[in-house]
């Protein structure tokens, strides 16, 4: 059974649309990567399953449709979006941007899970009480992303985690990733530019070139696929 | 005789924060100045002076007031303001704000002529000496008024999930959305305190300038300049600005010679320095970007 069923006919920002005729599936708990390069539609595609964008088609989460949902129902639906840029609430302090993300959620759940948090991240955690601008770029999308599971959603959007991340940090941020999905059992849509580490911790993958999709398959499959391996993988 | 002038610009000035305070709050809410607040305000008032006419004791006229403003707030920023938010057209938004002001005080006009009219001093007569500075019950309690009412509105921003919300939204509007907040919503909470924070300062206020279609006019302006003084954004900036205001006007009324004509200036010589000398205002911050 799938959790989400996208079927765009059309999606874009008013009359220029970006997106024609995307359509994929993500599994309960499943991981789909999306590569692409910059202007491709990657970012277009999950602010359009966020609801951030004007889309002609359907986009259903465990056969809720989503299509004309406003972007804080969708996310109440049980979606979480990291967006590019990470979004952090800067003059917010790091347990408020932790609390922001449990808002939908009990007072009393969202501030003992905040805890846990900052428990499982001790560099948010001594940061607690600290304007989350001050936190380095990697502590930035740490703290995007502990957000984000705040809500304990069933779908967690990324959107290139990895921009503007030393490799040594992506690479740590990617394994991290990878452990709080598999022990949450969230599912993951993650938009990437770093196709090396984004294919190593995915099941599925789609290449979007000019909004349209032109290869898809398992991560393995797209890891040997020459064209690939050529535009994305560098080698 | 300093002190004293200076003790009484802090009452008025007070009531200068509470409607910059509002002023604010819409700022912060939909990014553009409401040039109704005045009008709002002076609406409160009426509808105070109104209730009470009609036999209503005062503070309970002043808690309907409040309500009432309230709902009239934030129903304007629903139908006249969302709109023009949502599709970025901040000049269109502005000429509502002045279309919306000269409405409402053609309405207030209609309804009530333009005759003056007494309101009551919420406080009674009489003051207190104290170390030789004679403070008039009114004064001291509008002070503590406003002072009652800027500690709860911190405790709603900086203490509840409420509060939360609305700063969240303030921050980073789409990620705020992202994480399942309406920001629709807090929008019209922030127009509906503001409204309220409008029709306290109204009803304080109305007592000392005597009740007529043009009595915020002035006042609106001294909320500008503490609003500016203090930084556009910031509602604890927005109070000490107002202070700042009311001192400084009072004192020029006495000091400078013919002083109380230049009244007035002094809140356009306040606008006029703070933005070439520190834009941001006192409580403001430039905005520190890191990636």
């Amino acid at each position: 059974m799938s959790l989400l069923t996208v079927e765009i006919a059309a999606a874009g920002y008013g009359p220029a649309t970006v997106l024609h005729e995307v359509g994929f599936e993500v599994a309960t708990g499943g991981r789909l990567v999306v590569l692409g390069a910059n202007g491709a539609g990657k970012t277009t595609l999950l602010r359009t399953i966020s609801g951030l964008t004007t889309v002609d088609g359907s986009i259903r989460l465990d056969g809720t449709e989503l299509v004309g949902l406003a972007p804080h129902r969708i996310a109440g639906a049980g979606i979480a979006h990291v967006p590019q840029g990470r979004g952090t609430f800067g003059d917010l302090t790091v347990r408020e941007n932790l609390l922001v993300g449990g808002a939908t959620r009990p007072g009393r759940a969202a501030a003992a899970d905040a805890d846990r948090w900052m428990e499982r991240f001790p560099r948010l955690g001594e940061r607690a009480a600290r304007p989350a601008a001050g936190l380095s770029g990697g502590e930035q999308q740490l703290l995007a992303i502990a957000r984000a599971l705040m809500s304990t959603p069933r779908l967690l959007l990324l959107d290139e985690p990895s921009l503007g991340l030393a490799p040594k940090v992506t690479s740590e941020l990617f394994s991290t990733l990878d452990e709080l999905c598999g022990e949450t059992g969230t599912a993951m849509l993650l938009v990437e530019q770093n196709a090396e580490l984004a294919l190593g911790i995915a099941e599925t993958a789609l290449v979007i070139e000019s909004g349209r999709i032109t290869v898809r398959g398992s991560a393995a499959e797209l890891r040997d696929n020459d064209d690939v391996r050529r535009a994305y993988l560098g080698v | 005789m300093l002190l004293q002038q200076i003790a009484d610009g802090v009452a008025t000035g007070a009531i200068y924060g509470a409607l910059a305070l509002a002023i604010v709050l819409v700022y912060r809410a939909s990014r553009t100045l409401n040039f109704a607040q005045g009008e709002l305000a002076l609406l409160g008032a009426y509808v105070s002076w109104q209730l009470v006419a009609w036999g209503v004791p005062l503070w309970t006229a002043l808690a309907i007031s409040m309500i009432a403003l309230g709902a009239l707030s934030a129903a304007s920023e629903r139908v006249l303001v969302r709109p023009l938010v949502r599709r970025h057209q901040p000049l269109p938004l502005i000429i509502v704000t002045l279309g919306l002001m000269i409405a409402l005080n053609a309405v207030i006009g209609w309804a009530w002529t333009y005759q003056t009219k007494e309101v009551p001093a919420l406080f009674g007569e009489g003051a207190v000496t104290v170390a030789g500075i004679a403070l008039s019950r009114q004064d001291l309690g509008i002070a503590a008024t406003v002072l009652v009412v800027a500690i709860g509105l911190g405790l709603l921003f900086e203490r509840t999930r409420a509060g939360l919300r609305m700063r969240a939204a303030i921050s980073a509007p789409e990620s705020a959305e992202l994480s399942g907040i309406s920001t629709g919503r807090t929008m019209t909470a922030g127009w509906a305190i503001a409204g309220a924070v409008g029709a306290l300062a109204g009803t304080l206020i109305a007592p000392e300038l005597f009740l007529h279609p043009g009595m915020m006019a002035p006042v609106l302006l001294y909320a500008f300049a503490a609003a500016t003084l203090g930084g556009l954004e910031s509602p604890p900036g927005a109070l000490v600005g107002g202070i700042a205001v009311g001192v400084v006007e009072n004192l020029a009324g006495s000091y400078l010679p013919h002083g109380s004509d230049f009244k007035q200036v002094v809140a356009l010589v306040i606008i006029v320095a703070v933005l070439l000398v520190r834009p941001q205002g006192m409580f403001g911050r430039r905005e520190v970007v890191r990636v």
